[in-house]
C-alpha cells in the first residue's frame, strides 16, 4: 500500500499537495492539465524530487528518505528509457543487476521478459534498429525483470499512435497483473485512463486530489478539469 | 529540483582528484612563495622581461583577432572546395609542437628563408625573425587559428533565420553588419582577446627560441634563466609571483567573458546568404582565406620537406627521446583521463570542482617546475625525476582542456539517463562501464589525444630538470638547433610532428570507432 502523508512541495510560484493512498495491484491514472504537477507527484514516489513536508510510505515503511533505487519502484519515463549504446538484452539486463554479472539463470529471465513481451531473439540488437513500438516493448520487459511492486509511468508511451499507445497500455495492465504491481499511469488523454485505470487522480491547482472512479470524474468533471478536456 | 546525493562515491574520487590538482598547484606556489619570502629585488632586466611580456602579449592578441576577424567571416559566409580541410587545418596549432612550427617559422621568415630570398630578388634587406617581431609573428601563426574558430563559431550561432528576415527587410551587406555582426563580434571578441593574451603571458618555447636577450624575454623564461644561469632561487621566486598574479587576472578575466572556445562542432556548415554576392566581397574574401592559409601553410610544408632532407641527418640519440617522449605523453594522457573523469563526473553535484580543474590554465609550468624543484630538491636530484615532473606538469596543463570537453558530455549524459540510472540503481563503477564510458567515448578520445600531443609536443618544465640522459625529443631538437645542426633539427621535428599527430589521431580515431550512441 502507498500512503502519500500531507505532502507539500513549494518551488518558486509552484504548489503541490498531496494525501493520497493506493491499494495494492492498483491501477491508477494521473491526469490534469499541463504544468499542473503530474510528473512532479511521480518524482516526489520516485525519489527525484524531495517534498517540503509529509511523507512517503510503502506497506507502513517510511521510504522519504530514500534514494531512488532504493526504492520498490521501476519508472518509465517520456525519453530516454532505453540507454542507446546497449543492446536491447543488455538494456533488460540492467534490470536484474545494475552491474550485468548475470548468472544463467538471470541471463534466462531476460529471454523469458523478452519473450513475454514479443521480442524473442531481439536482444542483440542495438534500440536504434528497433521501432518506437519495439522500443516501448524494450522498457517494459525491464519493468518486467524488475518486479518491482510499483510502477511508475510518466507518458513512455506519448510519442505513440493511438493504436500502439492502446497496445502498450493494455500490456502494461497485464504484466503489472503478472507482477502485482500497483501503477501510477500519467497520461493526457482521458481514453488512457477509461481504458486500464479504474481510478484516477486528478492533479488541479496545487493540488493532487485522492483518487476517484475513472468513469465519474470523466463524465462529470470539476471545474478545473472541465477546463482541460474542453467540455 | 532537490536530488538527493545518490552519488557519493563519485563525488567523493572527484574530490580527491581535485585535492591532487590543488597539490600539485599550490604545493610548489607555496613553496615558491615560501622562497620569495625570502625574496630578492629585481633587476633591471626583470623588470624589462614583465615588460616585454605584457607588450608582445598585447600586440600578438590584437593582432590574431584583428587578423581572425576578415578570415572568419569569409569561411562564414563562403561555401567552398577545401573549407572543411581549412578548418581542419584551424585546428592543427593546438597539436602542433611549438619548437615544431618554430622551425617551420624559421624556413619561411628566416634569415636565409623564403621570405628573404623574396625580399632579395627585389634588392631588399631581409627583415629579422629574432626578437619581438619573431615572438609576435610566432604567437600569431598559433593563435590566428584559435581566434578564428572562436570568432566563427560566433557567427554560426547567429541563426540563418535571422539572415533570411534580414534579406527580407532589404538589409545591405552594411545594416547586415550593423544589426547582426558587430553585436556578435563585440560578445566573442573580448573573450577571444583575453584568451591568446593570456597564452601569449605564459609564452616560453617561443621566447626561448625567437626571443632572449635583454629585449626579447619573456617572464618565463626570465624565471627559467634566473633558475638555471643564475640560480638565483629569490629572484626566480618573486618572478614567479609576478606571472602567478598577471596570468590569474587574466585568465579569470577571460573565464568570464568568454563565449566560446574555438573546440566546438558544427563548424563545417555555412548559412545560405543573400547580400554576399558582390564582387568586392568575393575578391576580398578570396585574397583572405588566400593569405591566411598560405601563412599557415608554408611552414608546415618547410617542415616537411626540410624534415624529409633532414631524416638521415639525426643522431640516434633521437630515437631513445623518442621513446622517452612516448612514455611521457601517454603517462600524462592517462593521469590526465583519470583526474579528467574524476572531476567531470563529480562536478554535476560539486561545481567548484569544476573550476579547480581550470586553475592549470592560471598557473604557469615554469613556475609549477620551479616549485616542485625547491620542494623535491633537498631530497631528491631532480635530474632524476624530471620525467616524472614533466608527466605531473603536462598532466595538470593539459586537464583544463580536457575538463572543458568531458564536463559538457558527461552533463549530457547525466540529463538524459540521469533519472534512469538512478531508478536502476547504476551507481560507482557499474555507471561508469556501462553508461558514462561507452557513451563519452568521442569526447574522451578527442580530449586523449589532445593531451597526448600537447605533453609530446611540450617543451617547457623539462628543460629546468633534465640532463642528456633523459631529453624529450622537443628538448633533443632544441639542442640541436643550439648547436646550429639545422637539418638534424629539421629531421627531428618531422618526426616530432608526425608522432604528434599520430598519437592525437589514435586516440580520437579510438573514440570514434564504432560509436553509436
Amino acid at each position: 500500500m502507498l500512503t502519500l502523508e500531507n505532502l507539500e512541495l513549494r518551488q518558486d510560484g509552484f504548489a503541490l499537495t498531496a494525501d493520497i493512498t493506493l491499494e495494492n495491484r492498483d491501477i491508477v491514472a494521473v491526469i490534469g492539465p499541463s504544468g499542473a504537477g503530474k510528473s512532479t507527484l511521480l518524482n516526489i514516489v520516485a525519489g527525484f524530487t524531495s517534498p517540503d513536508a509529509g511523507k512517503v510510505i510503502w506497506d507502513g515503511v517510511d521510504i522519504t528518505a530514500n534514494r531512488p533505487a532504493k526504492r520498490p519502484i521501476a519508472m518509465l519515463f517520456q525519453d530516454n528509457n532505453l540507454f542507446g549504446h546497449l543492446t536491447v538484452g543488455q538494456n533488460v539486463a540492467l534490470g536484474v543487476r545494475p552491474d550485468m554479472r548475470l548468472n544463467s539463470a538471470q541471463k534466462d529471465r531476460v529471454e523469458q521478459a523478452l519473450k513475454r513481451v514479443g521480442l524473442a531473439d531481439m536482444g542483440a540488437r542495438k534500440p536504434a534498429q528497433l521501432s518506437g513500438g519495439q522500443q516501448s516493448r524494450v522498457a517494459l520487459a525491464r519493468v518486467l525483470v524488475q518486479r518491482k511492486p510499483l510502477m511508475l509511468l510518466d507518458e513512455p508511451f506519448a510519442a505513440l499512435g493511438p493504436a500502439l499507445r492502446h497496445e502498450m497500455l493494455d500490456l502494461v495492465a497485464e504484466l503489472a497483473g503478472e507482477i502485482g504491481a500497483t501503477v501510477l499511469l500519467v497520461s493526457h488523454d482521458p481514453a488512457d485512463a477509461r481504458r486500464i485505470a479504474k481510478r484516477t487522480i486528478l492533479v488541479a491547482q496545487g493540488m493532487a486530489y485522492p483518487p476517484q472512479d475513472t468513469a465519474d470524474l470523466l463524465d462529470n468533471p470539476p471545474e478545473a478539469l472541465a477546463a482541460y478536456l474542453g467540455t | 529540483m532537490a536530488c538527493r546525493a545518490i552519488t557519493i562515491g563519485r563525488a567523493n574520487t572527484g574530490i580527491i582528484a581535485a585535492v591532487f590538482v590543488v597539490v600539485v598547484i599550490l604545493g610548489p606556489l607555496l613553496a615558491v612563495f615560501w622562497r620569495a619570502g625570502g625574496g630578492a629585488w629585481l633587476v633591471s632586466s626583470d623588470m624589462a622581461a614583465i615588460r616585454f611580456t605584457i607588450w608582445q602579449a598585447l600586440l600578438s592578441a590584437l593582432i590574431s583577432v584583428g587578423l581572425a576577424i576578415p578570415v572568419a567571416r569569409a569561411l562564414a559566409r563562403r561555401k567552398f572546395r577545401g573549407r572543411a580541410v581549412l578548418i581542419t587545418l584551424l585546428g592543427a596549432p593546438f597539436i602542433l609542437p611549438v619548437i615544431v612550427a618554430v622551425l617551420g617559422l624559421l624556413a619561411v621568415f628566416g634569415r636565409s628563408g623564403i621570405l628573404a630570398a623574396l625580399l632579395s630578388k627585389f634588392g631588399l634587406p631581409p627583415i629579422s625573425i629574432y626578437g619581438l617581431q619573431g615572438v609576435v609573428i610566432a604567437h600569431v601563426f598559433f593563435n590566428l587559428p584559435l581566434a578564428t574558430r572562436i570568432i566563427l563559431q560566433g557567427w554560426q550561432a547567429i541563426p540563418a533565420e535571422r539572415f533570411r528576415l534580414a534579406e527580407m527587410l532589404g538589409f545591405g551587406p552594411r545594416e547586415i553588419a550593423r544589426t547582426l555582426e558587430y553585436p556578435m563580434l563585440r560578445g566573442a571578441l573580448p573573450g577571444a582577446f583575453l584568451i591568446i593574451f593570456a597564452i601569449c603571458l605564459s609564452s616560453f618555447a617561443v621566447a626561448l627560441t625567437l626571443g632572449g636577450g635583454p629585449r626579447a624575454t619573456t617572464i618565463e623564461l626570465a624565471i627559467y634563466q634566473a633558475f638555471r644561469f643564475d640560480f638565483d632561487l629569490a629572484r626566480a621566486a618573486v618572478l614567479a609571483s609576478v606571472q602567478i598574479a598577471l596570468v590569474a587576472v587574466v585568465a579569470v578575466l577571460a573565464l568570464r567573458v568568454t563565449t566560446g572556445d574555438g573546440m566546438g562542432a558544427g563548424l563545417d556548415r555555412v548559412v545560405h546568404r543573400w547580400d554576399v554576392n558582390t564582387v568586392s566581397s568575393k575578391v576580398l574574401d578570396s585574397a583572405v582565406l588566400l593569405l591566411s592559409t598560405v601563412f599557415l601553410l608554408l611552414p608546415l610544408t618547410m617542415i616537411v620537406l626540410n624534415g624529409i632532407a633532414g631524416l638521415g641527418m639525426m643522431p640516434t640519440a633521437i630515437w631513445a627521446a623518442l621513446g622517452r617522449s612516448i612514455l611521457v605523453a601517454l603517462a600524462a594522457t592517462s593521469l590526465t583521463v583519470v583526474l579528467g573523469l574524476a572531476m567531470a563526473t563529480a562536478s554535476r553535484e560539486r561545481g567548484w570542482i569544476d573550476s579547480i580543474g581550470l586553475l592549470g590554465v592560471t598557473v604557469s609550468p615554469m613556475v609549477i617546475g620551479t616549485g616542485l624543484f625547491l620542494l623535491i630538491n633537498p631530497w631528491v636530484r631532480p635530474t632524476d625525476v624530471a620525467l616524472v615532473v614533466t608527466i605531473l606538469v603536462n598532466a595538470v596543463m593539459a586537464l583544463p582542456f580536457m575538463l572543458r570537453i568531458l564536463t559538457p558530455a558527461c552533463r549530457a549524459v547525466e540529463t538524459d539517463y540521469g533519472r534512469l540510472a538512478d531508478s536502476l540503481g547504476l551507481a560507482g563503477w557499474a555507471r561508469l562501464r556501462w553508461l558514462i564510458l561507452p557513451r563519452i567515448r568521442r569526447a574522451l578520445g578527442f580530449g586523449a589525444g589532445l593531451t597526448a600531443a600537447l605533453s609530446m609536443g611540450d617543451l617547457g618544465v623539462v628543460m629546468l630538470f633534465a640532463d642528456s640522459e633523459n631529453a624529450t625529443l622537443p628538448l633533443q631538437m632544441y639542442r640541436l638547433m643550439g648547436a646550429y645542426q639545422m637539418q638534424a633539427a629539421a629531421g627531428a621535428g618531422l618526426v616530432l610532428l608526425m608522432a604528434s599527430l599520430l598519437l592525437f589521431w589514435g586516440f580520437d580515431r579510438g573514440g570514434r570507432r564504432d560509436a553509436d550512441a
